[in-house]
């Protein structure tokens, strides 16, 4: 399809302006000199409305999303996002509403309604994960890895300790070692034993030099591990901080709090346990909650309460580390977590829990039958299977398995994550699929497996259904074109 | 393919999968043809700056395929004295001509006494059976 | 209000499945001592409720105030169009576009975003977008930290102060040295140039409005084989010398003014565009464009050898998304203005904050701090402490501006007023007889 710019038109526009009725005095333009100046215009499309909105409509066309169908999508939990949370996103009291109004003398009070999203917000997710503080400012899970990682060391400096390591399992979010790294800690790796992280492989990586250990749990093959406290018990001994990466609360809640498992930081995927949409890629919030030993060293600002009620931003804390994004987070996305938290109450959570860990149990023995399972137990809200047999018998692989989805209408499910098996395939059903669904996507899968054998050519060349087949990545690497070429 | 084709004799070999050859009084170093196998399709080297340091076994530069990207380590300690620009434009020359039109750096001022740490064609493909 | 859509017979047949009895034997794995001793959660609510009681705190927000509030945040009118764009669930309910195939039309979107980021910048080529300017703003230093292997960081104090003590913060434990100094003034810049640089960070225009020429700074870290980074106001580029032009190497900024609300702080826009030379050194996703087989043109994620899920420890960053909804709405935002209606629109806001700056000037008392010229924003000097003066105007139904004190100690009756678009000529003159009236 053509670009924007290639269906630009001389002379075209959509941009309805007011006319200043100001003095074309104050005109600045012929004023600007010239070495201020642009020598160009910049090359922006020139179209009218009805050609814009068609060509993002069509482009629209041409994307798969939770809306279209089913998105198993192993640890990036695309569940259903609900419309009515868009709509309270949008209400012009929050949508309109300046960041740097409550930073005004008193202005606190010309945005309590905002104050307040985030005051109980934080009440509920301490709730949620036993917590004693949270902080909405992290704008995504990897920078709310980033946060906690930075309140880690604000807590050993504090301390006056001297550690310099990061333990991370084998099984971990590339996110992990990139956020530790980027911290300035060194990142050890330590390796997985049945699926989860081996209590004697841990203590034998653990010393004095560590400042934390980051674990999600359950972990990325779908796999709580039940060593936990002895893990979290060994790091506390050497004062060392458990990190909890969130990114699988969506299966334990109601049943298990982080803070319960000895975890002392925390960030929670906003995007994925509560529902707000993935936007294609962004935006994300990844609020970070903490016990109270690190409270000192939250972000700043804290929403905190005044004797009469009122609420107001609190900057008076010497400890903290400082700002993580320029205001309070990704607001709009935290209040779309808000409302979902509210709508679905306590039991409407504990009830996600259980309907997404008993549709991968129901994926994992129904696709069982045709596919291997990495890890052949219960599993929690997500489930691997491997088409390493398949790969070796008939030169299929996980990648041919998910583009042949693709033309079975499906979303593939993540593939060649985690590392630890070899052709993952990490399915992750959510609890918003119907049976039905769940059920189709099962025959699909059983299709593509009879197909491996009679006809793996057929799955090389998927897909086929769609406006592009597999695309050169080699040459995309090679030659990069980032851009439209200008004339 | 033969054994020749893997692992040249008169060549030295890392366990990281380098090769070093003496010529001119330099050092030439490139991947084996173990490492561009494994690899698949380069799409990239980064290579190091000429007149940079480098420490046996120390990270050199890196090499990138579409969905990996690997260090390449330094076979001796010594000074970049050349790097192979033409594969800025063409890193496929490594999975094409490992050995040849391929090399990666030549290197200067290294400690002849280092060689005894690398391995001979032998050596090297023996490791490479064993791992298989 | 639940939106899981299994019945009880649901449920029941997927147990069978498991042998199982219960839902709850599925989390016996996790060891009784460890179980949630409480689940103090309020109880659900209908989507009216929920609604109802979002409206109320809404509305406990002010929602009719007049507002001269910018410090890099805009007030802009958002083209309905956006909004009807973004909200098709093929675009947000959908995830990063791993799947390429069936993910063309975020990708391609993706792909004309960096295209207009290129092109409003003038440098060869942009990311698929960061969180924010501020986080944007970091990762340019980090690169250049990379890049350079040196430790030393000069920022000039006309840069956001938001962005500065964000970078504080990232900063603190990497052992680098940052240097805050006003190094507009070239004397000053000199005086700390020196061959450990990384990079020199500067903005424009400037914290206070004022649109620069930083040609010369970027020629002297250039000499020193630093790089210049400078954060940029999207829509003044539409009229401001580029970073290209000037000599940066890395231009970021925030690109809320680009049709995204202000939402009380997020979700922004975070964007960054690079020289050829740091094209592989750049964070975030990146998009090209590419063919398939029969050699039909497609779109796919590349480079991403970059990327932490690739080289984990050793990624350029951390990140692993970008604001792919808020870069779509910004490339809308672009195509809606176009060529000619981005400049005709930063036209107008440098006009309306002309017309605003003589009325307050004209005022006995205020005086301008500086000597211009401005995009939208400038700074005052008010008789008074700023916060007085901007507290007395909110009972007038204004949010009169920023009081600089908050951030620069030394500038308490210093006012910064932004004026856009928005703001009609009636507007600005309440803002006048208002500000004539408190001081």
């Amino acid at each position: 399809m053509k670009t924007i710019f290639e269906i630009s038109r001389p002379g075209r526009r959509a941009a309805s302006l007011p006319c200043s009725r100001v003095d074309q005095r104050f005109c600045q333009m012929s004023k600007l000199p010239p070495e201020l100046r642009r020598s160009e215009p910049a090359e922006l499309p020139e179209v009218a409305e009805i050609d814009l909105v068609r060509h993002y409509t069509l482009l629209s066309r041409m994307n798969f999303g939770v809306d279209v169908g089913t998105y198993p999508l192993g640890s990036c939990t695309m569940k259903y996002n609900p419309k009515f949370t868009e709509v309270a996103a949008r209400l012009p009291g929050f949508a309109g509403l300046h960041p740097l109004l409550p930073q005004l003398r008193r202005g606190g009070l010309l945005a309590q309604g905002a104050l307040q999203v985030i005051y109980e917000l934080e009440r509920l997710l301490k709730q949620i994960t036993g917590m004693d503080a949270f902080t909405m400012q992290p704008l995504a899970g990897a920078h709310g890895e980033l946060t906690g990682i930075m309140l880690m060391a604000a807590y050993h400096n504090d301390k006056g300790n001297q550690k310099s390591l990061v333990l991370v399992p084998d099984s971990a979010h590339g996110t992990n070692p990139a956020s530790a790294a980027i911290a300035g800690y060194q990142v050890v790796t330590v390796p997985s034993k049945d699926g989860v992280m081996d209590p004697a492989a841990f203590k034998e990586k653990l010393s004095d030099q560590v400042a934390g250990v980051m674990m999600t749990n359950p972990n990325t093959v779908g796999l709580f591990n039940p060593y936990i406290a002895e893990i979290a018990e060994a790091a506390h001994q050497a004062d060392a901080l458990m990190y909890y990466d969130g990114a699988n609360l969506n299966a334990i809640m109601g049943y298990a709090k982080p803070a319960d498992l000895g975890f002392d930081i925390v960030h929670l995927n906003l995007h994925k346990t509560f529902g707000t949409p993935h936007g294609g890629g962004g935006p994300g919030a990844g609020p970070v909650g903490v016990v109270e030993r690190l409270r000192d060293y939250m972000p700043i600002s804290r929403v905190d309460v005044r004797g009469d009620g009122t609420l107001f931003l609190d900057y008076d804390h010497p400890k903290s580390i400082g700002y993580v994004a320029p205001f309070y987070g990704n607001f709009g996305v935290c209040l779309k977590a808000f409302a979902y938290i509210l709508a679905l109450g306590g039991e409407g959570l504990k009830e996600v829990s259980q309907d997404a860990v008993l549709a991968a149990n129901y994926l994992r023995v129904k696709l069982g039958d045709k596919w291997q399972v990495a890890f052949d137990r219960p599993c929690m809200h997500e489930v691997v299977f491997s088409a390493e047999d398949k790969a070796a018998q008939h030169g299929v692989s996980a990648l041919d398995v998910a583009k042949a989805l693709i033309d079975e209408g499906f979303h593939p499910p993540t593939i060649y994550f985690p590392l630890v098996v070899k052709e993952a395939m990490m399915v992750e059903p959510t609890e918003t699929e119907a049976l039905e669904n769940l059920d189709a996507l099962v025959a699909a899968m059983g299709r593509i497996a009879d197909k491996a054998a009679s006809d793996p050519e057929a799955l090389h060349a998927a897909p086929v259904t769609t406006p592009v087949g597999r695309l050169d990545e080699v040459s995309a690497a090679r030659h990069p074109v980032l851009q439209e070429p200008q004339a | 393919m033969s054994e020749a084709k893997k692992a040249p004799e008169g060549l030295y070999y890392t366990k990281e999968h380098e090769w070093v050859k003496l010529e001119g009084g330099l050092a030439v170093v490139g991947l084996t043809d173990f490492a561009q196998d494994q690899l698949g399709d380069i799409t990239y080297v980064e290579l190091p700056e000429v007149e940079a340091e480098v420490e046996q076994m120390g990270e050199m530069c890196v090499v990138e395929s579409v969905k990996t990207a690997a260090d390449v380590y330094a076979p001796l300690s010594g000074t970049v004295a050349e790097v192979n620009s033409a594969l800025e434009d063409a890193p496929e020359l490594i999975n094409q001509d490992c050995y040849g039109a391929g090399w990666l750096v030549k290197l200067s001022g290294f400690d002849q006494a280092e060689l005894d740490n690398l391995m001979d064609a032998g050596a090297y493909v023996q490791l490479m059976t064993e791992g298989e | 209000m639940r939106f899981t859509p299994h019945t009880s017979e649901d449920r029941a047949a997927m147990l069978a499945a498991l042998g199982l009895g219960s839902v709850d034997e599925l989390f016996e794995v996790i060891p009784e001592p460890l179980r949630a001793r409480s689940w103090d959660l309020p109880p659900g609510m209908s989507e009216p409720e929920v609604s109802q009681y979002l409206a109320k705190l809404a509305g406990l927000n002010a929602q009719d105030l007049v507002c001269f509030l910018g410090g890099g945040f805009y007030d802009h009118y958002i083209p309905a169009a956006v909004d009807a764009l973004i909200s098709r669930g093929e675009f947000y309910t959908a995830y990063t576009p791993y799947q390429a195939e069936m993910s063309q039309g975020i990708l391609q979107s993706i792909f004309e975003y960096q295209s207009a980021i290129c092109r409003l910048t003038g440098l060869d080529a942009a990311n698929a977008s960061l969180y924010d300017g501020g986080t944007a703003l970091y990762e340019a230093a980090m690169m250049a930290v990379r890049k350079t292997k040196r430790k030393k960081l000069i920022v000039c104090t006309s840069v956001s102060p938001i962005y500065r003590i964000m970078l504080r913060t990232y900063t603190i434990n990497l052992h680098l040295e940052l240097v805050e100094a006003d190094v507009s003034d070239p004397a000053v810049l000199q005086g700390l140039l020196d061959q450990d640089t990384a990079g020199l960070i500067l903005q424009n225009p400037d914290f206070f409005g004022v649109l620069h020429d930083y040609a010369p700074h970027f020629a002297a870290v250039r000499e020193l084989k630093g790089l210049g980074i400078l954060g940029c106001n999207p829509i003044a580029l539409a009229v401001a010398k580029t970073p290209a032009q000037m000599g940066a190497d890395i231009a970021v900024g925030e690109g809320q003014p680009l049709g995204l609300p202000l939402s009380f702080g997020g979700p922004y826009l975070g964007f960054m565009a690079v020289s050829q030379a740091l094209l592989r050194t750049m964070p975030g996703r990146i998009v090209g464009r590419t063919h398939d087989g029969q050699g039909r043109v497609g779109y796919c994620l590349t480079l991403q050898t970059r990327e932490q899920h690739i080289r984990r420890e050793k990624a350029t960053s951390n990140i692993c998304s970008n604001e792919a909804l808020c870069a779509l709405a910004a490339v809308i935002f672009l195509g809606l203005m176009g060529k000619q209606g981005l400049v005709e629109l930063a036209e107008l806001n440098m006009t309306q904050a002309a017309y605003a700056r003589e009325r307050l000037c004209a005022i006995d008392g205020v005086e301008p701090v500086d000597q211009g010229p401005w995009f939208n924003e400038f700074r005052v000097r008010l008789p008074i402490d700023a916060r007085v003066a901007v507290s007395r105007m909110i009972d007038k139904g204004i949010a009169a501006g920023f009081p600089l004190g908050r951030y620069y100690p030394e500038q308490s009756n210093n006012l910064l007023v932004a004026v856009t678009e928005k703001r009609s000529k009636e507007e600005i003159g309440y803002l006048a007889e208002g500000l004539e009236a408190v001081l």
